[in-house]
């Protein structure tokens, strides 16, 4: 899980998402296909080509009020057509920390 | 403990008045994110994972009940009722909103807390030995000189944009609590030859990816100089360290490219001609004693070392288990140090919940003149304690689950955030740090492997100090997956070394057999039941422990 | 970009010269350091008045001696995050003691104002005209100060000196 933040050529190898932070409280969001942001994975919009990843990104980096740190996550697409998180640090960005808080929620 | 005056909390207060101006200006969009995230990182702001960050400062680690229940109203109000003690003796908060934090600095300025500078590039928090001021056979206190460079490092002018960020630690004690060796700069404070106060000052230590055991380049700077001389370096490096490539920004690579002669050459030049033109960084007695005389100390009492209490208590195997390894000795007899560990087994190290603190708090005004300090290794310490007290003390730290008696054990592992919490990790570490306590729950086991200190950092930027460590886990990726790489070997202390990788990288699934390996290897060949794990190692070296752990991987 | 002196924004008389500009006669010009030492004896003695701006990567050392003759040293912000010109500031006003005028370019953004003056900047070059409107607000946001540059700002430590004279004084 190198941080993406260390992302330099964008080169997608597999279908992925735009993901960011909200400015106001971090609350994890997505890109939609509809120039805004979800905090659901599966409103996100799914690109497959590398020129379609930095049109997407490009296209959310301009909402500068709105969201922190973009950045383009891969995702699993099941059988089922079900979206979920492409690696472990993506899982934990949307299901929460893999430890018991010690306050529980 | 220091006491805020009105010119300090007028300081805090204006700070968070600008941070409210700007955080606005950031949600309506006059500021970008770039042009704000070096001014939210200057107030301890990060965005990690799944929210904010939220790095409060507590200066060498000193904080008073009252300042303690105000932190845990922050976990409530604002966060998710929990806090986590830093490797720099500052608490972090996971879940804070950025459009409520200047209403969580304005709670927190009440009682003489801020955020100041600890994050972004430049002077962060100024460490100390969190025994400061009650250390037997301590020089004097070492806080004193800590907080005389907080105030003048604080909103310096000159240097609120260094190339990289900037650390500081101070020790007054022959032991080293502090880790000044593995800072930006150390300070050693001691007497010379004519009983004069001073410091051995030493620059470039430091962890991360090029990880240096930092160099003296002067082995005596009178305390009226301290700050002149701290201004010629930081002076030099704010001109000449690198700015383009944040690897290599650092002091120790500067003091390391240009070799620590040269190095000690330019800074003695700078504070040559500093000294010529102008004194006003020079400290008089009046200054020093004017700092010293807000520090206040308690009024012990003419106390037994070995009060009826404690006689009667001593025969409950459990409260003498737990006295026997948090306890220590305090320099003013009949009183006691009370180190309180934050690493219950099976749970995550460093944190506690808002209710702890409120207790604590209340334990504090009870038992310790209402005074608690924050230690590095991420548990924090009761320092004023008298022995007849222990045992209700420990009754009452049992109950709320800071009584582990694991302190300095295999069990009391430092660890960072790693991969749960920080955008910046490769690996998850808490996870590593919660089975390791499992396996190593039996406190007969733990006490018979004795004093050994596990650091985990979930990638290389090493805030788990992993160099440093005993056992060093650094959290790597591999294919997508978790690995791990192990060293053994390292010291944090005035012995200050670098861990030696043991070998290649072992999956998630293993890191706690592969310790447990050691640990049998270690009990195997250590030459007496008292030869410390780290001192083995020394003794033997690598291989022995690299047979053992790879023989079957 | 607005250019604001004495806390409020004011017309700039300078004009910055490419250095393939012919310089002036007379007037008041901005040039660039190289081409100043190209021919620095002639051009910090023309009849207008000269400044210089020096890259923040450079030391002080050649611009030194002509200091007196300079009418403006500008310094330089490549971003507001690269700290350098707030080190080369207080050197030629406090070691140097620089009386011209010292003018900061670059990344001049508002949240570095005080930082700035406290340095020994008297004018800047401001990015963003709402920020050069609230220059003078903004450096009054704060009036403690921990330590001493040449700005003659009474620091915290002094004051608290002060109040102790004055409070033994008086018993």
């Amino acid at each position: 899980m190198t941080s993406p933040l260390e992302q330099k050529k964008i080169r997608i190898s597999g279908p992925s998402v735009v993901t960011a932070n909200r400015t106001w409280d971090g609350t994890v969001i997505y890109r939609t296909a509809r120039q805004d942001w979800s905090e659901k994975l599966s409103d996100a919009a799914i690109v497959r080509t590398s020129d379609e990843a930095r049109a997407l990104l490009a296209e959310s980096a301009a909402d500068d009020v709105g969201a922190v740190g973009a950045y383009i996550a891969p995702v699993e697409i099941k059988e089922s057509g079900k979206v979920k998180p492409g690696n472990l640090r993506e899982h934990i960005r949307l299901q929460g920390v893999t430890i018991d808080l010690p306050v529980p929620a | 403990m220091y006491a805020y005056d009105e010119l300090d909390r007028t300081l805090i207060n204006e700070r968070v008045e600008e941070f409210r101006d700007q955080v606005k200006r950031r949600l309506s969009g006059e500021l970008t994110e770039d042009e704000f995230k070096m001014l939210r990182l200057q107030n301890g702001v990060y965005l990690q994972l799944h929210a904010y960050m939220f790095r409060v400062a507590i200066p060498y680690g000193t904080l008073s009940s009252k300042q303690l229940r105000r932190l845990a109203h922050v976990a409530r109000r604002y966060d998710r009722g929990y806090g986590h003690f830093t490797t720099r003796q500052n608490i972090q908060y996971n879940w804070i909103k950025l459009a409520e934090l200047p209403d969580a600095l304005a709670d927190l300025a009440e009682v003489g807390i801020h955020a100041m500078q600890t994050s972004g590039n430049n002077t962060r928090n100024v460490t100390s030995d969190q025994w400061a001021g009650v250390a037997p056979g301590e020089i004097e206190d070492p806080r004193i000189w800590s907080e005389l460079i907080r105030q003048y490092t604080t909103l310096h002018p000159e240097f609120s944009f260094l190339p990289r960020k900037f650390k500081f630690a101070i020790t007054a004690s022959a032991h080293d609590r502090a880790a000044i060796k593995v800072h930006d700069i150390g300070l050693r404070l001691h007497r010379n030859a004519e009983g004069e106060t001073g410091f051995e000052v030493l620059v470039g230590g430091g962890l991360g990816r090029t990880p240096f055991i930092g160099k003296t380049i002067k082995p005596f700077v009178h305390g009226r100089d301290l700050l002149s001389y701290i201004e010629a370096i930081l002076r030099v490096y704010n001109q000449y360290g690198r700015r383009d490539n944040i690897y290599k920004a650092r002091i120790k690579i500067l003091v390391h490219e240009l070799g620590i002669e040269k190095f000690s050459r330019e800074v003695e030049d700078e504070w040559q001609q500093m000294r010529d033109s102008d004194t006003a960084l020079t400290l008089d007695d009046a200054m020093i004693e004017d700092i010293r005389s807000r520090f206040s100390y308690p009024a012990y009492e003419k106390l037994p070392h070995m009060p009826e209490e404690l006689k009667k208590a001593s025969a409950d195997p459990l409260f003498e288990r737990w006295r026997k390894n948090s306890v220590f000795t305090h320099k003013v007899q009949g009183y006691a140090i009370v180190t309180l560990s934050l690493k219950p087994i099976g749970g995550p190290p460093g944190d506690a919940t808002a209710d702890q603190m409120d207790t604590l708090a209340d334990l504090a005004d009870k038992y310790s003149f209402g005074e608690i300090r924050v230690g590095h290794e991420q548990n924090l310490a009761l320092p004023h304690v008298a022995r007849r007290d222990l045992p209700a003390l420990w009754a009452a730290l049992d109950k709320i689950g800071l009584a582990t008696p694991n302190v300095n054990l295999v069990s009391d592992i430092i660890a960072c955030p790693g991969l749960d919490y920080c955008s910046l990790a490769n690996a998850r570490s808490i996870p590593i740090a919660q089975e390791l306590t499992r396996r190593f729950a039996n406190h007969d086991t733990a006490d018979l492997i004795g004093r050994l200190h596990i650091n985990i950092s979930g990638c290389i930027n090493a805030c788990g100090h992993h160099h440093v460590g005993h056992i060093g886990i650094l959290g790597v990726e591999k294919n997508g997956e978790e690995f791990y790489q192990i060293t053994i070997g390292g010291r944090a202390d005035e012995n200050a070394e670098l861990g030696v990788l043991i070998g290649p990288a072992v999956p998630y699934g293993e890191v706690a057999d592969v310790v447990e390996d050691i640990v049998e290897a270690y009990l195997a060949l250590r030459a007496r039941p008292d030869e410390l794990f780290v001192d083995t190692v020394k003794r033997l070296g690598v291989e022995p422990f690299r047979e053992r752990v790879y023989a079957t991987r | 970009m607005p250019l604001v002196k004495d806390g409020k924004i004011v017309g700039d008389e300078f004009v910055h010269l490419a250095d393939d500009a012919e310089i002036p006669a007379d007037g008041a010009i901005l040039i660039s350091s190289a081409r100043f030492l190209g021919d620095a004896e002639a051009l910090s003695r023309r009849a207008g008045r000269t400044g210089v701006i020096w890259p923040n990567n450079r030391d002080l050392d050649d611009l030194v001696p002509y200091l007196d003759r300079l009418a403006v040293v500008a310094l330089v912000f490549p971003s507001f995050r690269d700290g350098r010109a707030y080190s080369q500031a207080r050197l030629l006003r406090e070691r140097h003691k620089y009386r011209g005028e010292l003018r900061a370019t670059g990344q001049v953004l508002r949240d570095q104002f005080l930082f700035m003056l406290r340095a020994g900047f008297d004018a800047f070059e401001v990015k963003k005209p709402a920020d050069a409107e609230a220059f003078a607000n903004t450096v009054k946001r704060y009036s403690v100060f921990y330590q001493p540059t040449g700005d003659g700002r009474m620091t915290a430590l002094h004051r608290r000196m002060m109040l102790r004279h004055s409070e033994s004084a008086s018993q």
